[in-house]
């Protein structure tokens, strides 16, 4: 075998601490090695072009570069070498960055270990072979789970790009969080106004079929082949029979629902439909709390639906869909700001979220738009906004900052002011960040023009007064003071935390989620839409928080990468795969129960059981092969062979 | 207001309030949630915020020579509502402690009757509050302090005129106690 | 439970009160505690902000002599005494600083130091308020209580963790609505009263106290139940010291919270040694006997 051996020095990333020419001189005696060099950067244009001319030059029909992570760049180099005319998997790469040179400063030392890797991956190079990948078919559709405005935009996008789209939403209405607030920021658009005709496309789109009220009960397949079980959820209404007429709504008796899309300001009925442009719009039943359900006693809304469309014992449903990518876009909920009992813990009733303030500050929320003190039904004169609550708390396990309450306090300062000309409004922060697009020119705004006190340091206590006033005690830092403010309504900036329940979806889809339970994207920088499944993407705050454009621009990226996947007819598959010796199997089953994918199915060989890898299903674990007590199993490309071939030439340097 | 020349500070006194006292005082991010919450503030002369920035940014004369440090309550406020788990009392009882032992006393009332009340403990083994009251007045030549609460609190049988004395050898342990205190702490330098 | 009891200085002096009406309300229901006699003082705020060692060598002292008659619990009513008790346990895990504690005392501590506990704490845990409602013949109706714990009832909160929410405690609300009185939600009651200021900087204490009767007066409360000497004796003794620098005036009575469930267990104030409030308790005492 020739062997060729390109060590980078990745400008001074690597050669800062790493000797690379002597890395190379040394490797130039590993066995089989007929050529050796050490260029500035290997993954340049020059770089690659350095390489096929080497592989052409000298004949090589095998390539070692060590230089960064794989996850950078072994895709890149497989690349190279195929331009060249060899197989991608006559291809080793040794990390002698992130693995050598960013973590160690003894040059010497560090040199060793380079070249010791080095010849770990010729020595696993010189028992390669060439590995073909099998193509298979791809499913043309896409799944999206979450429908606010991330999954919207990514829906619209897929649909328009000719591929069918699965949307999956929790709650009987998509639209999110957006469709809740009142006006965004930083243009004071009526947030209902511009989500609205997009909530109407998906519903009206014929290549989006919506599932509201619904989850997703499990997940299998794998990248172009995923199986969707969807819990649909008993409404009991039937909605291809309801009009939305609301009917049915007029005569509910039980007028004390809670209303969960008011974020629980007021009351609902017991069937209902969450708010006027609700899509789909159709009535559903809170089991809890309609009198028939509980107590077998009503039928009001089966005598009013004029369509008959109530069904009182509907079950859920589990159907199946076949999708080819999967968006998870499910975006966050709020911190449960009860826990600061400094605040009052949810005792006070003139303490509300961010959330219901937006809900008192919408034509359609519980108070016609309205500014009411809860308590009493007064309108505030002095309004106090407190900004990082559940964010920037260590102490409270939420360490980051959630993003966009800084400008929403904002607006909504400036819409108090609107709605109440004689009121004055403070906001109580740490910092301002305002660093999008008009951002700052805005907050500047509520300050000057709207006369909204900001006051820098954080709120240490709020208590009602004998008259039922709060008290805000603060501190203006800038002052070096203690300071306090008599307030008729407190507004809790509630931070932000990742979606009820994304955890156990992040389960289902295979991928990871970080301590705050937001999905793992898979680069920080530049992948920040795919995860580490193949075939799963994220848009929206389900990733970490953004605001509205933000999570907009993410839904479209992440449509972007469904429509290339899905542009092709076949997806390669891996070949990295296990593959089974039939002469040694005996068909113990061991593997069988311990793949993670499902991946091995038993056959009959010539009348006999045998294992068998489904390789569309395998992704390389190599559980299987560590578990077979016959060694009948061996995962290609990293075979016992190559791994002892590596422990041999580590160990007898 | 001078000019403070903050290439001259001294990190030697953050390493060393930070060591004494265990808490992590680069975690402060000057919220001033401390300050908001501290029920002494308003008699402070740098509040509670100031000092911890005093000390990050190691200004030792500042710090150790406030009267803050000694109108702390150690009601504990500041540690229990501060956002970065900074024990920000504990902070400044160190504090404190350091000013003590060099002998900065910033506020000497309060010295003056931490003294007086340890002084009866050391004798008696029990506070004794008409002792603590009559060597506070002493000390402070304050022979008015709160004479109009006299007459009703003797009335009241409040105060009692015989000190409690620790039976048992209980005084004098105590008295052996504080005497090996005082010892070492002579022994380890610095001004009790 | 085998607890032993620790006065504190003030139960001998100043506060004899409480410690009178702390033996009524424990006799009543049964809870016994060993006596400790050798007890020394523990050195209350003076000794831990001047030294911690030399507080905890105080504090340990008393928790080593309960050891030695094999005390599995220190019950104490004072929350200065019991705070600094805990504080000194916890310290003594260090080996370091245990070490350094053990130079300052006649022997070394013994290793294993009995817990504190306040007894408030032990009636909640060992009785709780339904047996407090069936002991209470003599209701407190309609009786509004401002409960207030003071500072270090709850705080430091990783060493008082026994009352729930450090902001929010909620065990004498409900001992004392277990003895039929209204109480409130009052929302300073573990705000600082000024402590030991009293002495050496009057104003600190009067301006903190002052607050507290202005909130309660406020609230329409007739009474402020406390559970700590230096707050009763800052609250009550210190009343027109806090008026005055509120510039209004006060008439609250401030009673333990041990007198309180005592009038409902049916004691007299004498015997719950009521003479010694400062404030009249005289509207107070009509009103439950109107009530009942």
């Amino acid at each position: 075998m020739r062997i060729g051996v390109f060590i980078c020095h990745c400008g001074s990333n690597i050669a800062g601490t790493v000797d690379c020419a002597r890395v190379a001189s040394l490797a130039a005696s590993f066995p089989d090695v007929v050529y050796a060099t050490d260029p500035m950067y290997t993954c340049a244009e020059p770089g690659q072009a350095a390489i096929e001319a080497a592989i052409r030059e000298h004949r090589l029909d095998g390539v070692v570069v060590a230089s960064c992570s794989p996850r950078m760049h072994e895709p890149t180099f497989r690349r190279t070498v195929e331009r060249a005319g060899l197989n991608r998997y006559m291809f080793e790469m040794a990390n002698i960055r992130e693995h050598v040179s960013w973590i160690g400063k003894d040059v010497e030392a560090n040199t060793n270990k380079a070249a010791e890797l080095v010849s770990m991956a010729v020595a696993k190079l010189r028992h390669n072979r060439a590995l073909h990948a099998a193509s298979f078919d791809v499913c043309k559709r896409t799944l999206i789970i979450g429908g606010g405005v991330a999954g919207i935009q990514a829906a619209l996008d897929c649909a328009e790009g000719g591929i069918p789209v699965v949307m999956v939403e929790r709650e009987p209405t998509i639209g999110g969080k957006m469709a809740k607030l009142d006006k965004t920021f930083p243009t004071v658009d009526c947030s209902a106004c511009i989500l609205g005709p997009k909530m109407v496309d998906v519903a009206q789109h014929p290549n989006i079929t919506l599932h509201a009220s619904a989850e997703v009960e499990d997940i299998s397949g794998y990248v172009g082949n995923f199986t969707v079980t969807i819990r649909k959820k008993a409404t009991y209404v039937d909605w291809s029979k309801c009009t939305g007429c609301g009917e049915c709504m007029e005569k509910c008796p039980s007028r004390k629902t809670p209303d969960p899309f008011n974020e629980y300001m007021g009351t609902t009925t017991a069937i209902s439909i969450p708010f006027p442009q609700a899509i789909p719009k159709k009535a559903s039943i809170n089991p809890q709390f309609c009198k028939m359900l509980t107590a077998g006693k009503c039928g009001a809304c089966a005598r009013a639906c004029p369509s008959g469309a109530i069904v009182y014992d509907m079950q859920d449903e589990l159907i199946t869909e076949k999708v080819g990518a999967i968006v998870a876009a499910t975006g966050y909920d709020l911190v449960d700001w009860t826990t600061y009992e400094e605040y009052g813990g949810g005792r006070y009733p003139d303490v509300i979220t961010s959330l219901q303030y937006e809900r008192m500050l919408s034509a359609s929320g519980p108070t016609g738009g309205h500014i009411r003190r809860p308590s009493n039904g007064e309108e505030p004169k002095t309004v106090v906004f407190v900004q990082c609550v559940g964010s920037r708390d260590r102490s409270a396990g939420r360490p980051g900052c959630s993003g966009f309450c800084c400008m929403y306090t904002a607006k909504q300062a400036v819409l108090t002011k609107d709605h109440l000309p004689d009121s004055q409004s403070y906001v109580f922060y740490m910092d301002v960040r305002a660093n999008g697009k008009l951002y700052d020119e805005f907050q500047r705004r509520a300050v000057e023009e709207y006369g909204t006190e900001y006051i820098r340091g954080r709120v240490s206590r709020i208590y009602p007064d004998a008259d039922g006033r709060l008290v805000v005690c603060g501190a203006d830092t800038l002052l070096g003071q203690a300071v306090e403010v008599t307030a008729d309504l407190v507004v809790l900036a509630v931070g932000v935390e990742a979606s009820h329940g994304a955890a156990r979806l992040a389960e289902k889809l295979r991928i990871s989620y970080d301590q705050q339970g937001f999905f793992m994207e898979s680069h920080v920088k530049l992948k920040p839409v795919e995860t580490n499944t193949a075939g799963v993407y994220l848009a929206g705050v389900c990733q970490g928080v953004k605001d509205i454009p933000a999570s907009v621009a993410q839904g479209s990226a992440a449509a972007a990468k469904v429509l290339a996947l899905l542009s092709r007819d076949k997806l390669q598959g891996d070949p990295q795969v296990s593959q089974v010796d039939v002469k040694r199997c005996v068909a113990c089953g061991k593997c069988l129960r311990t793949c993670p994918f499902g991946a091995i199915e038993m056959v009959s060989f010539r009348g006999q059981d045998k294992a068998h890898v489904i390789e569309t299903a395998c992704q390389g674990c190599g559980i299987c092969t560590s578990t077979c007590p016959q060694g009948a199993i061996q995962l290609s490309h990293f075979t016992d062979n190559q791994i002892l071939a590596e422990v041999n030439a580590l160990c007898q340097r | 207001m001078n000019v403070i020349n903050l290439s001259r500070k001294d990190p030697s006194f953050t390493r060393e309030v930070e060591a004494l006292s265990g808490q992590q005082v680069s975690a402060c991010y000057q919220c001033g949630n401390c300050t908001a919450g501290c029920p002494a503030g308003f008699v402070y002369d740098l509040q509670a915020s100031q000092i911890m920035r005093g000390v990050q940014l190691g200004l030792k004369e500042q710090v150790l020579d406030s009267k803050a440090i000694w109108m702390c309550l150690s009601c504990s406020t500041c540690t229990l509502r501060c956002p970065n788990n900074i024990d920000v009392a504990g902070v400044m009882e160190t504090l404190r402690h350091m000013a003590r032992r060099e002998g900065r006393i910033g506020v000497k009332t309060v010295n003056k009757f931490w003294t007086s009340f340890l002084d009866t403990v050391r004798l008696f083994g029990r506070s004794y509050e008409i002792g603590v009251m009559a060597l506070y007045m002493m000390r402070s030549l304050r022979i008015f302090t709160d004479l109009d609460l006299a007459p009703g609190a003797i009335i009241k049988e409040k105060l009692g005129f015989k000190p409690h004395v620790a039976p048992r050898g209980g005084a004098e342990a105590v008295g052996r106690i504080m005497k090996r205190y005082q010892e070492r702490a002579a022994r380890e330098g610095g001004k009790q | 439970m085998n607890a032993a009891y620790y006065p504190g200085c003030s139960a001998a002096g100043s506060s004899s009160d409480y410690e009178q009406s702390t033996q009524a309300v424990c006799g009543a229901l049964g809870l016994k505690f060993a006596s400790l006699p050798g007890w020394n003082c523990c050195g209350s705020t003076p000794a831990h902000a001047v030294d911690t060692e030399l507080s905890a060598a105080l504090c340990v002292r008393n928790l080593d002599l309960a050891a030695r008659i094999r005390a599995e619990r220190v019950a104490t009513s004072c929350p200065s005494c019991l705070s600094n008790l805990r504080l000194a346990r916890k310290r003594m895990e260090n080996p370091q600083f245990r070490a350094r504690v053990n130079e300052l005392l006649d022997e070394p501590a013994a290793e294993q130091l009995p817990q504190a506990y306040s007894v408030m704490q032990l009636i909640h845990e060992e009785y709780g308020p339904e047996l407090v409602a069936n002991r209470a013949h003599r209701r407190l109706t309609g009786i509004r209580i401002a409960p207030y714990y003071g500072c270090l009832l709850s705080r430091p909160a990783d060493v008082m963790a026994d009352f729930g929410n450090p902001e929010n405690p909620q065990v004498m609300e409900g001992l004392l609505r277990a003895c039929g009185a209204d109480v409130l939600d009052f929302p300073l009651k573990t705000d600082c009263c000024g402590a030991s200021f009293g002495i050496p900087e009057r104003r600190v204490t009067a301006s903190l106290s002052g607050k507290i009767l202005d909130a309660a007066t406020r609230m329409g409360a007739d009474v402020i139940a406390v559970a700590c000497p230096l707050c009763q004796m800052n609250l009550d003794l210190r009343q027109r010291q806090a008026a005055r620098e509120c510039g209004r005036d006060f008439n609250i009575p401030v009673l333990y919270f041990t007198q309180l469930m005592g009038l409902a267990f049916g004691f007299t104030p004498t015997q719950l040694g009521m003479k010694k409030l400062m404030v009249s308790t005289a509207s107070l005492l009509k009103k439950l006997d109107a009530g009942a």
